[in-house]
């Protein structure tokens, strides 16, 4: 059950349990999403809409496991504010065979990219800007395209 | 009426909602844009899309018995 978290989350406990849950799985792979500490970001912080968000989420949940061969599939972004170092996003898929469970990471997190109702804002010594998805970000999302 | 906006549209507007009640010319999603558009011209841009009561729409929909309409600038999750 994906979902969206107002509080910093803990991708040691929800892989975890995730395993745990997943109990005769072949293949768990996960990937968290960290704010990097290095290019002079020192705050992110992320708005979302009641609503839309979390269904934007549970789309691309929905879709991930429609379209492979997996068991099980976690996807938990934060909102609000997140701090360097700090993850921001989390996915994990438990499936028989590892190239699914691979795979649906990696197309969950393109399409997390570009399709979940989200909007960062980062804070930097220069200021506040609000990020877009990058033109890559958008190509990312493509090579899976073929295969729909 | 309620006018919800996200994102950099929060900084544009000034403001995360406001409540209106638009003139009786208006009765579909884009001519809502039209018209709010001339206070905030950033709503204007057509890559920002409208949901209306939680659904998003392609082109235009009509706008009587809904209460909120969200404008949502282009995304960034993951």
């Amino acid at each position: 059950m994906s979902f969206l978290s107002a509080q910093p989350i803990d991708p040691v406990a929800l892989l975890e349990a995730f395993t745990r849950a997943a109990n005769g799985a072949g293949a768990i792979v996960s990937f968290t999403g960290v704010v990097r500490g290095d290019d002079g970001v020192s705050a992110l912080w992320l708005d979302h809409h009641p609503g839309l968000s979390e269904a934007s989420i549970a789309e691309i949940d929905a879709d991930t496991r429609r379209r492979y061969a997996i068991d099980d599939l976690l996807i938990v972004h934060r909102v609000g504010g997140v701090g360097p170092g700090e993850p921001v996003v989390f996915v994990a898929a438990a499936a028989r065979h590892r190239r699914a469970a691979f795979d649906s990471v990696d197309q969950a997190m393109d399409r997390l990219k570009t399709d979940a109702i989200l909007w960062k804002r980062e804070t930097a010594a220069d200021g506040t800007s609000w990020v877009e998805a990058r033109a890559e970000d958008h190509s990312d999302r493509a090579r899976w395209e073929s295969q729909e | 009426m309620k006018l919800t906006f996200f994102g950099r549209l929060r900084d544009e507007v000034g403001v995360g909602e406001i409540d209106c009640s638009p003139p009786t010319t208006v009765g579909d999603s884009e001519s809502l844009r039209r018209w709010i558009g001339e206070q905030h011209p950033a709503l204007l841009d057509p890559r920002v899309r409208i949901a209306l009561d939680n659904v998003l729409i392609k082109g235009s929909a009509p706008t009587a018995d809904v209460a909120e309409v969200a404008f949502l600038p282009p995304v960034s999750g993951g």
